[in-house]
């Protein structure tokens, strides 16, 4: 007897009413497109559970894994017994013996979801719990704090035993809040808005102005890679790499240096939009935080979303920097988003600029040059890049080591 | 032909040339090149070196590219000493180290730095206690091997490392060359700050190796220049001979994981058929010991003469360690251990790898013993 399943938790789904078998599939294929490399486990959906088997897999490997997965709560190591009081018992005495860490206290949680089941679940867990004392030495109950707890959870299909809880990712599942362009500019910021977009279960494409010759090649590869370790959380995600150079020049012989970073995002923003509705996609989202640098005051953004109806999503609006530093580490794109390569906002970046632009004085500004066919160039000439967790370059490169 | 000579250098696996072979031509770029030439070239260069970390269980930015095994010691010993000289000038080593961590503190005596080379005992081992009264409040560096390159002692890293993990100013460096393979990486090892690593030693390239060094840690560079590796270590990247290493490391790591008795099996049947030849005197401690190296003495034989025997006869081992044969002295590390001039100055080593076939004993002992039965007849001594 082997604690030979892992039993999935998904706090949040479960309030999702008449949506929720969608989401537990979406959950389930997610799920399974995560465990591609482990070619035994076997992903099972039952009624308000998902339970792996482990089969021939490592257990900590496939946790390691699911513990990423968005819209799981938690996950405990079970096991699955007939409805017998006795099986129920061993079954009990071996989670409570796989547990480990020499646990000196013991609940025992029952639930009876199977009502046909003869004996009841304040009447099952005593019973239950008598055997794993009877057969430890030194072992008592608590039933407030205790060391180790067994849930018992009597189904029609059988029984299963479980212990302890290991904290996932949670959030939603991906794919089930349809989709955001996010703007990615290399940063340490917007990487992390776009983990945080996809944890409450949006698929994100990725948009990136690119502006060859004054940014180099590794800029691009930065933003390339920050894509790829997304990836890595949402499937594969398509990345759109806009040239904007001959924009940027434009502006510069028009604009005055003050105006210069707001017209810029206005034109960004401009581009972002036309590729979102070219791709149908419902929103926008950033890395900006209010107030950090001068383009994220409010007056900026007012002054910004001007120029587009779309939604503007900022999930890092109200967080401090170092909470969004954390987050860029855990996640494993900090140490890529800090490699000292140019951006184009870094390159034409004015050391004068107004951080708090008016609306009028930003469109009477911009209406003295002619912007519409480049923003439309910029369009037609986006470079469309499907970025996977793998791609062929590194495929090459990994054979070699 | 019979390559016995393993601990010297081992034969690169044809994986690890055809790599090298590959990286070389396509990825000839200097990383530090903006085009996408370089850039390919940097993200190779990261790739092995991540690939690396995650084999020695270190994270990539604890690994320093070197030229190999002298290059690391050096790195490492005098790099340590330098860095931290204001701290305190007191340095311990022990007295079987190879040469190239046992000069560099000879020369750092010279610089005014204090010593304390311990003592071994008839194993060449040295002991937790030498250590503990040795290490003095101006301690900066312990130095201590991991696997002995002549007898094949094994070193107690572990208890070494435990006992000097709270003391936050002495560094623990491990010379680690020997040991890939044989013995676990001392890299994960509590208390271990730095750890040196030869890829020619397991199937690799010459001229390729890395240093471990420990995050939060710092080292007077060697070799200053543009600030490669950190700061560390200047010198445009050897970005094939780093990727071959890495293959270098995963084909030994996996081979010793998926067959950990292999060498030590080949080392009993040996020891087991030298111990029944007359006159043959077994050095190689019974246990604690590597499971790739054989030491013996042949005490009246002067060992040139039987190394040149055999070779002539296509079997190559060694006398003492190879890079320091053209001393004609007793070996130090087999007098440190208190072996006598006898035993010392009769040393041959026979050195394993996965590369070894058991019928390549059977074919060894023949010859030695045939080898033992000329040269003795010639020199005027009867077996009995």
């Amino acid at each position: 007897m082997k604690l030979d399943h892992i039993l999935v938790r998904y706090g949040e789904l479960a309030l999702k009413g008449k949506n929720r078998s969608a989401f537990e599939n979406k959950l389930k294929e997610n799920i399974i497109h995560a465990l591609k490399g482990h070619p035994t486990a076997r992903t099972k959906k039952t009624y308000g559970r998902i339970l792996v088997e482990i089969n021939e897999e490592d257990p900590d490997e496939l946790i390691a894994k699911l513990k990423h997965v968005f819209g799981i709560s938690s996950l405990s190591f079970a096991l699955k017994v007939p409805n017998d009081v006795e099986e129920m018992k061993a079954g009990a005495l071996q989670a409570f013996h796989e547990a480990g860490g020499n646990p000196k206290t013991l609940k025992i949680k029952a639930r009876r979801a199977y009502k046909h089941f003869p004996i009841g679940s304040e009447q099952l867990a005593p019973e239950i719990g008598a055997h794993v004392l009877r057969n430890t030495e030194g072992v008592g109950v608590d039933l407030k704090n205790p060391d180790v707890l067994i849930q018992v959870e009597v189904r029609e299909q059988g029984t299963y035993i479980s212990y302890g809880k290991i904290e996932a990712v949670g959030g939603l599942p991906l794919g089930t809040s349809g989709k955001v362009l996010l703007m990615l500019s290399g940063g340490i910021d917007s990487p992390v808005a776009g983990y945080k977009l996809m944890r409450r279960g949006t698929k994100v494409e990725a948009i990136h102005f690119h502006t060859p010759p004054y940014t180099n090649e590794r800029a691009r590869q930065k933003v390339e890679d920050l894509t790829q370790i997304l990836a890595t959380y949402g499937g594969t995600i398509r990345l759109h790499v806009v040239p904007f150079t001959e924009m940027q020049i434009a502006m510069k012989e028009h604009i005055p240096s003050q105006y210069m970073m707001t017209v810029m995002r206005r034109m960004m923003m401009r581009i972002a939009e036309r590729i979102a509705e070219r791709e149908d996609i419902l929103a926008i989202g950033n890395g900006e935080n209010l107030g950090q640098v001068a383009s994220q005051t409010l007056e900026s953004m007012n002054a910004i979303n001007e120029v587009t109806t779309l939604p503007i999503l900022r999930p890092l609006l109200s967080d401090d920097k170092q909470e969004v530093i954390d987050v860029a580490h855990s996640i494993g794109t900090y140490e890529t988003s800090i490699l000292p390569h140019e951006d184009c906002c870094t390159v034409f970046a004015p050391t004068d600029a107004k951080t708090k632009p008016k609306r009028e004085k930003v469109s009477a500004i911009e209406s003295s040059f002619q912007f519409s066919d480049l923003v439309e160039d910029a369009v037609t000439r986006t470079e469309t890049l499907a970025i996977t967790r793998e791609n062929k370059r590194d495929q090459k490169m990994d054979e070699l080591l | 032909m019979v390559y016995l000579d393993n601990s010297a250098t081992t034969k690169p696996y044809q994986q690890v040339v055809e790599t090298f072979q590959e990286a070389v031509n396509q990825y000839y770029a200097n990383p530090s090149s903006l085009h996408h030439l370089g850039k390919e070239a940097e993200a190779l260069l990261h790739k092995a070196r991540t690939a690396i970390g995650d084999w020695v269980g270190a994270e990539a930015s604890e690994i320093i590219f070197t030229s190999g095994g002298t290059e690391g010691n050096n790195l490492a010993i005098k790099g340590i000493a330098m860095q931290y000289a204001q701290r305190g000038k007191h340095l311990i080593t022990t007295k079987v180290e190879h040469p190239s961590v046992k000069e560099p503190f000879v020369f750092l005596e010279q610089l005014g730095f204090d010593v304390t080379y311990l003592p071994v005992d008839e194993e060449g081992r040295v002991s937790l206690q030498a250590v503990k009264e040795a290490v003095r409040k101006d301690t900066i560096l312990v130095s201590i091997m991991s696997v002995n390159n002549e007898l094949g002692t094994l070193q107690p890293i572990e208890e070494i490392g435990n006992y000097l993990k709270s003391r936050t100013t002495t560094h623990f460096h491990v010379d680690h060359v020997q040991g890939v393979g044989k013995r676990k990486i001392p890299t994960k090892i509590d208390g271990v700050d730095l750890c040196t690593i030869s890829a020619h030693k397991f199937h690799g390239l010459k001229g390729t190796g890395l240093l471990y060094v420990r995050k939060g840690l710092d080292l007077a560079p060697l070799l200053h220049g543009g600030a490669h590796e950190q700061g560390w270590r200047s010198g445009t990247e050897n970005v094939a001979g780093a990727v071959a290493m890495a293959k270098a490391l995963r084909l030994t790591l996996t081979q010793a994981k998926e067959d950990p008795l292999y060498l030590e099996h080949l080392k009993q049947r040996l020891l087991t058929e030298l111990q029944l030849i007359d006159g043959v005197v077994v050095n190689t401690p019974a246990t604690n010991s590597a499971p790739h190296i054989v030491n013996i003495s042949i005490p009246g034989l002067k060992p040139e003469v039987l190394v040149q025997s055999l070779t002539d006869n296509g079997i190559h081992v060694s006398t003492k360690s190879a890079c320091s044969t053209k001393l004609f002295e007793p070996s130090p590390v087999l007098m440190a251990a208190g072996l006598g001039e006898e035993l010392a100055s009769s040393a041959i080593r026979i050195s394993l790898s996965f590369l070894n076939r058991p019928e390549e004993i059977e074919t060894f002992i023949d010859t030695l013993k045939q080898s033992l039965r000329e040269l003795r007849q010639v020199m005027g001594e009867t077996t009995t």
